[in-house]
């Protein structure tokens, strides 16, 4: 080892240390191709590597230049993190999941029960409908027509599948009436004359033969001594709205209620 | 003179090469260093002694190296590494202090 020589060292003259001392090294730095040289050029050169590689190393990355415990302890602490952050972004996963989930049910019961609101509205009347349909214009030029002739055509339409109408500026309803009056007929507590306009939405297809049926609802307005105008038409607009109260005595079975 | 090219030459060889320490090496290295720094410390004095020796030199600069490279071997097997190679650095470092000091009584007898 380095310390070996000082053992060995015997003790300079003191009188002419310093000298020879600034003599020896100015000797030694003077280049000469020995052995002793060579060698010693050798190894420093090897520390000088050695010096500078550590140097790098130890600036370029910390983590290489670790022992084993310590790299195992921050990996350790590294997973646990992981594991922490793993678990935290699953919780929120779920969570997303549970608000999309919630907000997709929220808006496909709204988009529901508005498509329920308005096939209701036109199946009770409460909203102006539009859409393929019939016009019947009944006249009478002679005699009055009664009023179960007017009914008769009701319930044909009724049966054939209108599903809205109107005559003149009434909407027709599940609980409309058609009485007779002096002056005409009487249609839910508001009195009408000829002529009678029709309005109904349903097939025309299947709404003109139920009506122009031999026998049937125009054939008993003829009888009636009427004439009964009917037309097919590719939108019928029906405007009239019938306010309802709501109902006082029934409810909902709750057991049947919409989910 | 040699000694203080092969140094420079060295270092610029480890500058250029930029070569990556082997992991299984990595911890013995910057004791290895500073042993090689105490020999050549020793060495140095020697010199200044006159009872420099490349043999004796290249003998202590190995032995150096391989000790304390083994002494903290032994350290991390037994699970002391760090405490140990914190020992071996001050021991080092206070036999280079001593050289240093040697070195110094010679050149500016004081």
């Amino acid at each position: 080892m380095g310390g070996d020589h000082r053992d060995t060292t015997a003790e300079p003259e003191p009188a002419r240390t310093s000298f020879s001392a600034w003599r020896t090294l100015s000797r030694s730095l003077a280049p000469r191709l020995n052995r002793a040289q060579l060698l010693a050029g050798l190894l420093t050169g090897l520390l000088g590597f050695a010096i500078v590689v550590q140097v790098q190393q130890n600036r370029s990355s910390d983590l290489s230049g670790l022992r084993q415990d310590e790299l195992v302890r921050i990996l350790d602490e590294v997973t646990q993190r992981t594991e922490e952050l793993d678990a935290q972004a699953a919780d929120l996963r779920v969570q997303r999941t549970e608000l999309v989930t919630g907000s997709d049910t929220e808006r496909a019961a709204r988009e529901a029960a508005a498509a329920r609101a308005e096939e209701q509205g036109i199946l009770s009347g409460r909203v102006p409908a539009e859409g393929v349909g019939v016009e019947l214009v009944v006249r009478e030029p002679d005699e009055r027509i009664p009023s179960f002739v007017l009914l008769n055509i009701l319930e044909e339409l009724r049966n054939a599948g209108a599903e809205a109408i109107q005559i003149g500026d009434l909407r027709i309803t599940a609980s409309s009436y058609i009485v007779d009056t002096a002056d005409g007929v009487e249609v839910d507590g508001v009195s009408l004359t000829a002529p009678y306009r029709w309005l109904a939405i349903g097939d025309p297809d299947t709404l003109t033969p139920a009506l122009e049926m031999p026998g049937g609802a125009l054939a008993a307005v003829r009888n009636a001594t009427g004439t009964a105008d009917l037309s097919a038409a590719d939108l019928v607009e029906i405007t009239a709205v019938r306010q309802i109260a709501a109902p006082r005595f029934a409810t909902p079975v709750p057991a049947s209620g919409p989910g | 003179m040699i000694a203080v090219i092969g140094l420079v030459l060295g270092a610029i060889l480890g500058l250029i090469l930029e070569p990556t320490v082997p992991q299984a090496l990595a911890p013995y290295l910057p004791i290895a260093v500073v042993a090689a720094l105490d020999a050549l410390f020793g060495g140095l004095r020697a010199l200044l002694d006159r009872t420099f020796d490349d043999r004796v030199f290249l003998v202590s600069f190995l032995s150096n190296v391989v000790v304390a490279a083994l002494i903290v071997f032994l350290g991390d097997q037994l699970g002391v590494g760090t405490q140990l190679s914190t020992a071996v650095v001050v021991v080092l470092g206070i036999r280079i202090f001593s050289n240093a000091a040697a070195i110094r009584r010679h050149l500016f007898k004081a």
